[in-house]
């Protein structure tokens, strides 16, 4: 009686954490103490679990020695291997590394599900149904997050996969998934549920593979929201409140992130989970006239002369690992008077708030980072723009109708003075939409990979002319 | 097309005329190179710049060549309007860009018209943050305002600033700017930069913004005004006259500087300051009307003219104050020009392309292929929010939706939870409760996330992914099972769970370290 207390009582606190922590994580500020709160509450459910797997052996003074053994073996396995990868990931691989972990959190249900199943097989309706539904979302969440993980990394082409009459494929999908759930519901049998994990592992594979590179973040986000679901869907077939208080959290997290996502790209939502955003854009990367090219020395004397500067980021500095120089180059910037500011677009990398990780990875402070709303009215006031491995963010096609990102907010870059492209090559971005900002009069190229290029600008940036303070008054 | 025989565009000719009784000139040395640049060829009429201070010497060496007549050529860029004898110059084809007043002088752009003449008018070019770069009149309007200053200090018998010497205590002047567009503006700046304490007043209450930034202060006229969609000012209401008379009125009695600047584009200027008002100023003050043009703010402005009037004020109505800075009038418009072509040369190779779709170009030309295209169509744009800093792509805005009617939420919400409700009272009551907590903490969880800043939305991710793991707990459970095979299959999720807890809050833990604060 106390125990059975003494758990739901935890289970309500650990609840209180987790809430706790994503509303510590709304400022910087408060951000670690959320992080904290996150783990206690997870040390305070699993603690008053640990009691429960005995729950009824305690009473009987039968504790299953076996059970605690193998508790604590997986857990201990667990957290090494957790630790270890999560020390060990370079910021810029996080977003593979989330959604991986992703697909953890989808596998995991996936058993919780067959387990209840194996445990209680000729359970009520409802139950029979939250089975059903719990395997299926996290059979859905683990191959789609790993198809996601996979093209992060590179393991898998980036392009959209497209077979003929996707829609139709997982419509039918579903339509068959329904009949499946009607079959096992009736019937308790192990059969229908099988038949039903495999499709929903193609449904989560498919789902995935069909959405371009660009549409990751949405992607990862929405990820995430499932596996929330999946948590909560758990936590129905078991009864237990802390699952279902956690996965409605993280699921209304996730979901809430994809939004803002898509209302950054100005996409709806239905269409970025359908897929199909590469579609009709590839073809048109046809070059738009004559570009400039300049060399680190060229910059180097234009940024010399600057008074104000922005650096506008992508994902092309993340591959290149560039944050580190690009730190550094603002630094020498500052200590020449020079207002250096970032500039980041709300879907810049593959991540939510990828750029501002990185950038506080090489120590920028982040008062000098500004999101995209509240920078876009200075460029116009700005000598020197860093366009450094971003494209689809800083296209002012996303201003003209007919192109596929019409409508996207951008960063007006081209209303700067001047705009430095850091380019590997002038190939298209991900969105597959060739960029008018590379013609513009006001705009050069400064071909190469952005490390090495930054580091090239630096050794090219003349040493700061110290004016003692008496002389410059 | 201009091709020569083999079939090679020959660049167009860019012709400067010499200004009749302007000392200003539309191209200067610097403004030459631009339009070389742009692939043109240039001529300029011998002695052109010379009241500006640019020598024939100094076109020709930035590539111009110096002619006696330059009416001849392809383009003409020139300052004032044409005379009738310079329009029957112009060759059938040509295209001019000027100052023409389309609205006020419908007769002058019909005659172009006729002639077979492109007529563009830089007085047309609308106030997009697009076509700022070639909006002359803010350039002219700019140097107005400085000059008009000035004017006032040269008349002016006084400091302007206060000082205390030993030969006693002087008082700041005070200024009152009325009309507060760029030349009351650039007014106020340079005014306040000399010393003087600055007042200012506009029928368009949203500009009291700008002109705190400039360091003056804004005078409230107490009557509703409507934000104009121009970015121009508009004719006030009756009610808002005499309310403003009354200001008007109060500060004409206290203030020793008066710069008007309320032109209205084609209409006669306003009447703000009467003759009682200036007859209850100060001896000794002066009052510089920006918009003697139009016929002047004040009631006894002579337009061109500068007197003092019986009661000692000195009334300046000039009507060419930018050209009483020749050299800065001619540059800026000059480079206002440059752009202007450049918008209309997207090849760079000396081409004029007259594009109808681009709005600027449209709203500027008033003549073409022989047929009147003034008025053009209107560009609703505005300039509220910053001094024509409003962002107008050159494509409309896509079209916002139309916001659904509220009860439409409320009613969707209400049929969904009369479902839920039928559902649930069907549903075993265990699930109830269990559904309610679902509920609220779906509700917990879209209201904390709202408040997330997105600098931080990685470290939510990756703290929800963690949290996520807490499925480890119903894997927990499951191992306390006597059936080895759910055994083994709770190991595992155990163990993949805890990598994704542990993992989660390391990374989460590892990002958060980094932020920090200059």
């Amino acid at each position: 009686m106390y125990l059975s207390n003494f758990i739901n009582a935890t289970f309500i606190f650990a609840g209180i954490m987790f809430v706790l922590a994503l509303a510590g994580l709304s400022k910087h500020e408060t951000a670690k103490k959320g992080n904290v709160f996150g783990i206690l509450g997870m040390v305070f459910a699993v603690v008053a679990t640990n009691f429960a797997i005995a729950y009824s052996d305690v009473v009987e003074h039968n504790i299953q020695i076996s059970s605690a053994i193998l508790l604590y073996v997986a857990i201990a396995i667990g957290a090494s291997i957790g630790i270890w990868r999560a020390r060990k990931v370079e910021m810029t691989g996080m977003p593979e590394l989330i959604a991986l972990l992703h697909s953890f959190v989808g596998a995991a249900a996936v058993i919780v599900g067959f387990n209840v199943h194996l445990m209680n097989p000729g359970s009520d309706l409802l139950h029979s149904i939250e089975v059903y539904l719990g395997i299926l979302i996290g059979a859905v969440t683990f191959t789609g997050s790993l198809v996601a993980w996979a093209k992060l990394n590179g393991k898998m082409a980036s392009k959209p996969l497209t077979l003929p009459g996707r829609h139709w494929l997982n419509l039918a999908n579903v339509v068959v998934m329904a009949g499946l759930g009607w079959w096992y519901v009736e019937s308790h049998s192990m059969v229908p549920l099988a038949i039903m994990t495999v499709l929903a592992l193609w449904l989560g594979f498919h789902l995935v593979a069909a959405i371009g590179g660009a549409d990751m973040p949405v992607v990862v986000s929405m990820l995430n929201s499932y596996s929330g679901w999946a948590a909560a869907a758990s936590g129905f077939m078991l009864d237990m409140t802390i699952l279902i208080i956690t996965g409605a959290l993280v699921g209304a997290s996730g979901a809430i992130l994809s939004y803002i996502m898509c209302r950054a790209m100005n996409r709806s939502f239905i269409s970025v989970i359908l897929g199909g955003f590469g579609d009709n854009a590839v073809a048109d990367s046809g070059e738009m006239g004559e570009y400039r090219e300049a060399g680190a020395a060229e910059v180097a004397t234009m940024l010399a002369d600057a008074d104000r500067v922005i650096i506008a980021p992508g994902y092309g500095m993340a591959v290149a690992q560039a944050q580190y120089p690009v730190a550094e180059l603002t630094e020498r910037l500052q200590e020449r008077g020079v207002d250096v500011r970032f500039a980041i677009h709300p879907v810049a990398g593959r991540l939510p708030g990828h750029m501002n990780v990185l950038l506080a990875e090489a120590k920028v402070p982040y008062d000098i980072v500004f999101e995209m709303d509240e920078i876009n009215a200075d460029f116009k006031d700005t000598d020197v723009v860093l366009v450094i491995g971003a494209n689809d963010t800083v296209n002012p096609a996303a201003n003209e109708p007919g192109s596929p990102i019409s409508g996207m907010p951008v960063l007006k870059v081209w209303e700067a003075r001047n705009v430095v492209v850091f380019k590997r090559s002038m190939n298209a971005g991900y969105a597959g939409v060739q960029n008018p900002l590379f013609f513009l009069d006001n705009s050069v190229m400064y071909f190469g990979d952005a490390k090495a290029s930054t580091q090239a600008l630096l050794a090219e940036l003349p040493a700061p002319n110290r004016v003692p303070e008496v002389a410059r008054a | 097309m201009f091709k020569d025989r083999y079939g090679y565009r020959l660049p167009m000719q860019i012709g400067v005329p010499r200004e009749i009784g302007d000392a200003r000139v539309a191209a200067t040395p610097k403004s030459v190179e631009g339009l070389r640049s742009l692939g043109y060829d240039v001529v300029v009429e011998s002695g052109a710049g010379l009241q500006a201070s640019f020598e024939d010497s100094a076109y020709e060496a930035a590539g111009a060549v110096v002619v006696a007549d330059a009416w001849g050529a392809d383009i003409l860029l020139a300052v004032n309007e044409p005379s009738t004898s310079q329009i029957a110059r112009l060759r059938p084809g040509a295209t001019l860009i000027t100052f023409l007043a389309p609205r006020q002088k419908p007769e002058l752009t019909r005659e172009l018209a006729e002639r077979g003449v492109t007529a563009m008018s830089m007085d047309m070019v609308p106030r997009t943050s697009r076509a700022q770069s070639l909006d002359a009149l803010s350039s002219l309007a700019n140097i107005s305002g400085y000059r008009a200053v000035v004017e006032a200090a040269h008349a002016f018998g006084r400091f302007f600033t206060g000082q205390v010497t030993a030969a006693g205590k002087v008082p700041p002047a005070k200024v009152l700017v009325a009309g507060t567009g760029v030349a009351g503006l650039a007014a106020i700046g340079a005014a306040n930069s000399l010393g003087a304490i600055v007042r200012a007043t506009d029928v368009r209450p949203e500009t009291a913004e700008q002109v705190e930034s400039m360091g003056a202060k804004f005078l409230h006229v107490a009557a509703d005004q409507g934000v104009s969609s121009d970015g121009y000012a508009k004719e006030a209401s009756a009610d808002y006259a005499a309310r403003a008379a009354e200001l008007y009125a109060e500060q004409a009695k206290d203030v020793d500087i008066i710069i008007t600047t309320a032109a209205i584009p084609g209409k006669p200027s306003p009447k703000l300051i009467t003759a009682d008002m200036v007859n209850s100023m100060k001896s000794g003050s002066v009052i510089v009307d920006l918009a003697a043009q139009g016929g002047g703010n004040c009631e006894l402005t002579r337009p061109g003219e500068s007197y003092v009037t019986d009661g000692g004020v000195t009334i300046i109505g000039y009507t060419d104050m930018a050209s009483r800075l020749p050299g800065q009038a001619s540059q800026l418009y000059g480079t206002n020009l440059v752009n202007a072509l450049q918008l209309m040369t997207p090849e760079k190779d000396g081409q004029l392309v007259v594009d109808f779709e681009d709005e600027v170009v449209r709203t500027m030309t008033v003549a073409h292929r022989g047929e009147v295209t003034f008025p053009p169509p209107p560009i609703q744009v505005s300039a509220a929010p910053a001094p024509a800093k409003v962002d107008v792509a050159p494509h409309p805005e896509p079209v916002q939706k139309a916001p659904r009617p509220w009860w439409h939420q409320v009613a969707a919400v209400a049929a969904t939870s009369v479902v839920l409700i039928a559902l649930l009272t069907v549903a075993p009551s265990s699930f109830v409760a269990l559904f309610g907590v679902f509920a609220l903490a779906c509700i917990v969880g879209y209201y904390v996330v709202w408040n997330v800043t997105h600098a931080l939305h990685t470290p939510l991710m990756s703290v929800t992914n963690a949290i996520s793991g807490i499925i480890i707990v119903g894997a927990m459970t499951q191992l306390a099972h006597d059936d080895w095979l759910v055994k083994a299959l709770a190991f595992v999720a155990v163990l993949i769970a805890s990598i994704n807890v542990f993992g989660g809050f390391t990374v989460t833990y590892r990002m958060l370290n980094m932020f920090r604060k200059a």
